[in-house]
């Protein structure tokens, strides 16, 4: 059983839910952090992690003597990755997409596979939660691969899995929820929060995949949220008010439901909600 | 003409809400929103359109099932698993990367490329300026190259205008997007909050900024929810070198701003927010004219 937790917008608490609800949950369960760019859910759950692996991507690399400067690597290549300068093909591996197709065409097999770091995979344990966690390497710009180890790392070992997504709707969103169980999608009372809401609402309408909605500072803005949802007939299963005692213990690092442990009942019920 | 770019890695700090600000107060400026992936800065400038335009990039396979014979050989040679094998291929919704290597080795040339709509892209006009802004198509990818489009009709339109400042307002995180918001900054306003995530995302970003050699500035938000954590962020910037250009207070004048659709200092011109970000303002004024 996989739930993913996302928002659109970024900062409206989806580690805060993800977090809770891993804390939240009486079976064995593992807490991904999807967010590759700005992972979070560590300072939260604070894991003692003891394993570490490099996700590289396989990039080409041209062997200068048999090479023959044809250009069919070159020709293949749609994301402009090769360039033959003289008698030699050249590549830039930055701009590699890793879809093979050079190693394909070479007559002359002059590519080896090479490697580029996207980041690292870090996996451990808080408490009773497995975590686990990709980090972009700074200046790397392809995420959706670093993402797609990170959880089948972690589909792997299976249980239930908690996906902490990255905000946005565009491809790093995607390769988080495509395929879970259940979407939370995290929302607030404001123009903003409402309008991000109803785009990723849009890629899960078009994935065709179940999801609801949790209000974060539900009294903070003008309540447009939570009425466009009952409108178009989403659940919305929780609504937190602003408080601030919970952005202080969010500072600091603290859960949600170790600020406010009554809350721990309501995010256990909302997990066995969803995975029964 | 200076070019100042708004991130800060979290999402959620304010970035739009301190670009509409900055919008509102910074003379002869032509904005851009490179957060296409969930473009907000609209909502609080309320444009009006005068152009839009289709952002078409890249390709996607488009598979013909009457000449697919199901061999199976596309799928095969995919490496993004975007070809699902029933009876016949079939491309999985928002998986193909449009690499062409199916269509290459399809035996029955039954694959062919179609170059695809990503999104549109807007020039408008705001009471502040003009503003080029975008909306990513849903679910789509390429959201680097439409930034980098916005970015570039946005210098276009501010060398037109011969405007003083391009202000962008910038995506979360460090990846793609964010990479390619950063080409031709002159400065980058980091806006934080006291929070361990925030510091924590301030240093990623920072870090980026620093690889593309690009002088930085903060701008802490909400300060004052943990005092403690803004001193720890004072702290880590002067231990860098990087100077903070101001500390903005937690006000609810500043959701109430967003509610009503307007930029902070239009809304609540002596809200505590508000007379903040005069001083943020008069900060990186004094730094354009001191470079």
């Amino acid at each position: 059983m996989k739930i993913a937790v996302a928002s659109g917008k970024g900062g409206v608490g989806k580690t805060t839910i993800a977090v809770s609800l891993a804390l939240a949950a009486d079976i064995p369960v593992q807490y991904v952090d999807c967010d590759v760019e700005e992972p979070n859910g560590h300072i939260f759950l604070r894991p003692v992690l003891d394993q570490c692996r490099e996700i590289t991507l396989t990039v080409p690399e041209i062997i200068e003597e048999k090479c023959t400067g044809c250009g069919e690597c070159r020709d293949i290549c749609r994301f402009n990755a090769i360039t033959v300068f003289g008698v030699m093909a050249m590549a830039f591996n930055e701009l590699c997409h890793a879809c093979g197709g050079c190693f394909l065409v070479c007559p002359e097999a002059a590519l080896v596979r090479g490697k580029r770091l996207l980041g690292i995979l870090e996996t451990g344990q808080a408490g009773k939660i497995r975590f686990s966690h990709g980090i972009l390497r700074v200046g790397e710009a392809m995420s959706v691969p670093l993402i797609a180890a990170v959880r089948e790392a972690a589909e792997q070992e299976g249980g239930l899995i908690i996906l902490d997504a990255p905000p946005g709707t565009s491809c790093p969103l995607i390769a988080t929820i495509i395929g879970a169980d259940y979407t939370l999608l995290v929302s607030e009372e404001t123009p903003f929060g409402l309008h991000d809401l109803q785009l990723a609402v849009g890629v899960l309408r078009k994935l065709d995949q179940h999801f609801g909605v949790i209000i974060n500072r539900a009294d903070l803005g003008d309540g447009k949220t939570g009425q466009w949802c009952r409108r178009e007939n989403i659940p919305v299963h929780l609504e937190i008010p602003f408080e601030r005692g919970i952005a202080e213990g969010y500072a600091a690092g603290k859960p949600l439901i170790h600020c406010r442990p009554e809350l721990l009942p309501v995010f256990a019920s909302l997990l066995k909600e969803l995975t029964s | 003409m200076k070019e100042l770019l708004i991130l800060s890695g979290k999402g959620g700090t304010g970035k739009t809400s301190i670009a509409g600000a900055l919008a509102m107060l910074l003379p002869e400026t032509v904005l851009a929103d490179c957060d296409v992936d969930a473009a907000d800065l609209h909502l609080l400038l309320s444009p009006q359109v005068r152009e839009e335009h289709a952002f078409w990039s890249g390709v996607e396979a488009v598979i013909d099932p009457i000449l697919c014979a199901g061999c199976g050989l596309c799928a095969d040679l995919c490496e993004f698993h975007a070809i699902r094998m029933e009876e016949k291929a079939e491309l999985k919704l928002f998986s193909c990367e449009g690499c062409g290597v199916c269509a290459r080795f399809c035996p029955e040339h039954a694959i062919r490329l179609q170059e695809k709509q990503c999104g549109v892209w807007f020039r408008s006009d705001t009471e502040y300026g003009p503003m080029v802004h975008a909306r990513l198509g849903i679910g789509e990818e390429n959201s680097g190259k439409l930034v980098s489009l916005v970015k570039k009709r946005a210098r276009e339109l501010a060398e037109v205008e011969k405007a003083s400042w391009l202000l962008v307002d910038g995506p979360p995180g460090i990846g793609c997007p964010v990479i390619a918001s950063f080409s031709g900054a002159d400065f980058v306003l980091l806006i934080t909050e006291p929070t361990l995530a925030g510091l924590h995302d301030l240093q990623r970003v920072a870090d980026l900024a620093r690889h593309f050699k690009v002088s930085v500035g903060v701008c802490i938000n909400k300060w004052d929810l943990h005092p403690g954590y803004s001193a720890d962020i004072e702290r880590l910037c002067r231990e860098q070198g990087i100077p903070v250009l101001a500390k903005i207070p937690f006000d609810r004048a500043v959701v109430w701003a967003v509610v009503a659709a307007m930029p902070l200092p239009k809304h609540a011109p002596n809200s505590p927010a508000a007379l903040a970000v005069y001083g943020l303002y008069e900060k990186i004024i004094s730094l354009a004219q001191g470079n």
